[in-house]
């Protein structure tokens, strides 16, 4: 089962690399990384996306709490959450094409955030299945580029990850 | 306050830390810290003769002390060579600070000259590292090495210092933090009561319970309650490899060591048993074989350790309990005189008698040679009798490391000093070094192989260095015995590249040549004699050339992918 870990740790040089070490060492597996300081400068907060067996979940999860540098995780799928990614993509448009990619654009509640005159860049935000669905609607003919960060995510009503 | 260069510091730091001795080997990137070791006479520099066998050496002094070992090595092919040492220790969970030079900060990165990003490289196996990037964070870096390596589950710290950050021209105030705190690093000092309570309760109900311990009964310092405890309960126990010492091998309730070569008694009564309590063990594929779903079939799992994750990682614990080993067996010793249940004495009367007839099978027993040959065996027994199991046994890795643990009782903690998880060829020599220093008056001996003594046999000079009177028992049997054996029993026999009797040096004359004693024994009837004569040398490093039977093979052994119960007992019966 896909799992999206959120993790506080010291904003330290290493800290990093400490993670991802880890789960290249222990043989997990990262879907996506995503990670940036929080409002407090001395931390950052590291969101994942994994899969595995509970087992394995549960490994991972205590193995990155041994982290000196994480302070502290919350794994979000165990409970009600919001999940978002933001993609950024290039898609060709020119002549007729054009309106059709605008009108696939408005339906997934995307921007057009640059524009040439055969080319679209297009903003879109939302669960990484939203994106999927996007790109395919779209059409692998097509699609120039895509740019995605990777999921970030968070608890649903009072829950927080804060120290 | 006093001003300090962060060279000075670094030694001024490991002084308030209270550091004996510090095992290393100086280079470029070290130099300003080796200038301040020279001004000051607190803490003792032992210079070995490769970093290797500097990790090493620290690592038996802490196995034998329980204090951290300390080990300073330059940068580049300096670090990289502590390498294994830090490994060893990591897997075993012993505490260590590696302080590593580095290249100056304005070269880390350029590809400099014995640049080796150590932080990266070592990063797998330590518990945390460091790189100093202030001559000021020096202190409080040395206070947070020590607090991380020592408490918890214990391991490798490495502290990578550039060499700008010791120039003896920049100066700081000096002042040693008192206290540590880290947000993110916390370490239990309890173990749940609940979840204690539902263990005892299961313990108190077993018909056939049996207790596995291993190494973190020993790093936990919890010996005496798991002896108290064993014995209120009149339980079995079997300890793991890395648990040797922490019960009484002499004592009745001792099953000997389990797991793939442990005793037929130990993993028959793993395999039945109906609960079982773990204490810092951790379920090791060398205890389980190695399919786990075959592990104790029919056993309510019982888990202490201090590490969360090593709990329910191979095998599921039923009761799992976070905890200080000492500070669980403590609570659980006082609930189990206050429970209103009792340990059921029929049963485990029924389960004794079980167990005393696996016992019958005296798996351990060794035949002696028609034609006066030694066996592997009988060396370590005969070592065992003359030192009446009060020797500091180091030993290296393969056939004589099992021989070891099998054959040489130990009665106390802390007196088995082995390469148990990375099972690191070369160990036990450098490690026997580092006992010696902790004890200059005890009987340091190293078992060992001619394989395994060759791995770091240079330290012959650092033991002339410091009079260091080691005795080395070497089990020669002119091959490497475990692979040996398994190309034996694996391979047809067929030998590839496990024998070399044509190259072996003549080890007395060896021995000899750095100012030490050589001894060569080769029929069974000078065993005794020649053994205590030779261990009877008091301030000499005597090297024991035993010539042992080369077709010996390491019995019981487990069969793979089997159950614990599933044992080749010789080279012509299973179980």
């Amino acid at each position: 089962m896909r799992h999206i870990i959120s993790v506080l740790m010291e904003n330290e040089p290493g800290a990093l690399s400490r993670v991802v070490g880890l789960f290249s060492q222990r043989n997990y597996n990262i879907d996506s990384l995503t990670v940036a300081p929080t409002e407090d400068q001395s931390l950052s907060r590291l969101t994942l996306t994994t899969s595995g067996d509970d087992a394995r979940i549960e490994q991972i999860t205590k193995h990155l709490n041994k982290l000196v540098d994480v302070v502290k995780l919350v794994d979000l799928t165990e409970g009600a959450h919001i999940e978002r990614e933001l993609m950024l993509i290039k898609v060709k448009a020119v002549g007729a094409q054009r309106a059709e990619v605008k009108r696939t654009v408005d339906i997934f509640r995307g921007q057009v955030v640059d524009l040439t005159a055969s080319v679209f860049t297009i903003q879109l935000t939302g669960a990484g299945d939203k994106l999927d669905a996007f790109i395919a609607a779209l059409g692998d003919n097509v699609v120039l580029e895509v740019a995605r960060t990777g999921v970030s995510g968070i608890a649903r009503g009072e829950k927080t990850l804060a120290l | 306050m006093e001003q300090l260069s962060g060279g000075e510091a670094l030694i001024r730091a490991l002084q308030d830390e209270g550091v004996e001795f510090l095992f290393g080997y100086p280079g470029g990137a070290v130099l300003h810290i080796y200038d301040a070791l020279f001004r000051q006479d607190h803490v003792e520099h032992i210079l070995v003769r490769h970093e290797q066998a500097a990790t090493h050496a620290a690592d038996g002094y802490a196995r034998a002390t329980g204090k951290p070992g300390v080990v300073l090595v330059t940068s580049g092919p300096g670090a990289t060579n502590a390498v294994t040492g830090i490994a060893t220790a990591y897997m075993d969970s012993i505490p260590m600070v590696v302080i590593s030079g580095q290249v100056e900060s304005r070269l880390i990165g350029s590809d400099g000259f014995q640049e080796t990003d150590m932080v990266g490289v070592s990063r797998p196996i330590v518990k945390h590292s460091f790189m100093v990037q202030n001559a000021a964070d020096i202190p409080k870096t040395i206070k947070k090495a020590f607090h991380i390596a020592t408490s918890g589950r214990p391991g490798p710290v490495v502290i990578d210092v550039p060499k700008d950050v010791t120039d003896p021209k920049v100066k700081f105030d000096y002042e040693y933090p008192k206290e540590i705190k880290l947000r993110s690093y916390q370490v239990p000092s309890r173990g749940h009561s609940g979840q204690i309570k539902k263990a005892v309760e299961a313990l108190l109900g077993a018909k056939c319970p049996m207790i596995y311990t291993g190494g973190g009964v020993i790093q936990g310092e919890g010996c005496d309650e798991l002896i108290e405890l064993t014995r209120k309960l009149g339980y079995p126990i079997t300890n793991t490899l890395m648990g040797l010492g922490a019960y009484p091998s002499t004592d009745q309730q001792f099953l000997g060591m389990l797991g793939m070569h442990g005793t037929y008694e130990a993993n028959m009564a793993m395999h039945y048993c109906d609960v079982l309590l773990a204490v810092g063990a951790r379920f090791d594929d060398r205890v389980t074989n190695s399919d786990t779903s075959k592990f104790c079939p029919d056993a309510t799992i019982l888990h202490v350790d201090i590490d969360p994750a090593a709990i329910s990682k191979t095998v599921t614990a039923d009761v799992p309990i976070v905890g200080p080993v000492k500070a669980v067996l403590l609570e659980m010793i006082n609930q189990v005189e206050k429970s209103e249940q009792q340990v059921d004495a029929g049963a485990l009367e029924i389960w004794w008698k079980q167990i005393e007839k696996w016992r019958e099978r005296q798996c351990l027993a060794v035949t002696p040679s028609v034609d006066g040959t030694i066996k592997p065996q009988q060396a370590v027994q005969a070592l065992y009798d003359i030192t009446e199991g009060d020797a500091f046994i180091s030993s290296d890795v393969g056939q004589h490391q099992m021989f070891a643990a099998q054959y040489y009782g130990f009665d106390k903690p802390r007196r088995w000093i082995n390469s148990g998880g990375l099972g690191t060829m070369g160990f036990g020599f450098p490690a026997a070094m580092g006992v010696q220093f902790a004890y200059p008056d005890a009987l340091s001996v190293c078992v060992t192989g001619e394989g395994s003594f060759m791995m770091n046999q240079q330290e012959f000079a650092t033991c002339m260095q410091y009079g260091l009177p080691i005795k080395i028992v070497c089990l020669n049997n002119e091959a490497l015995g475990m692979v040996k054996q398994w190309q034996d029993m694996q391979y047809g026999g067929r030998y590839s590249h496990s024998t070399y009797s044509e190259s072996l040096p003549d080890f007395i004359k060896l021995a000899e040549a750095y100012g030490h004693v050589g001894v060569r024994i080769e029929k069974y009837d000078d065993l005794h004699s020649k053994l205590k004569a030779a261990l009877a040398m008091k301030d000499k490093l005597v090297f024991i050339d035993i010539l042992v039977d080369p077709s010996e093979h390491v019995y019981p052994m487990a069969i793979k992918g089997g159950a614990m119960k599933d044992m080749v007992l010789s080279k012509t019966e299973r179980t």
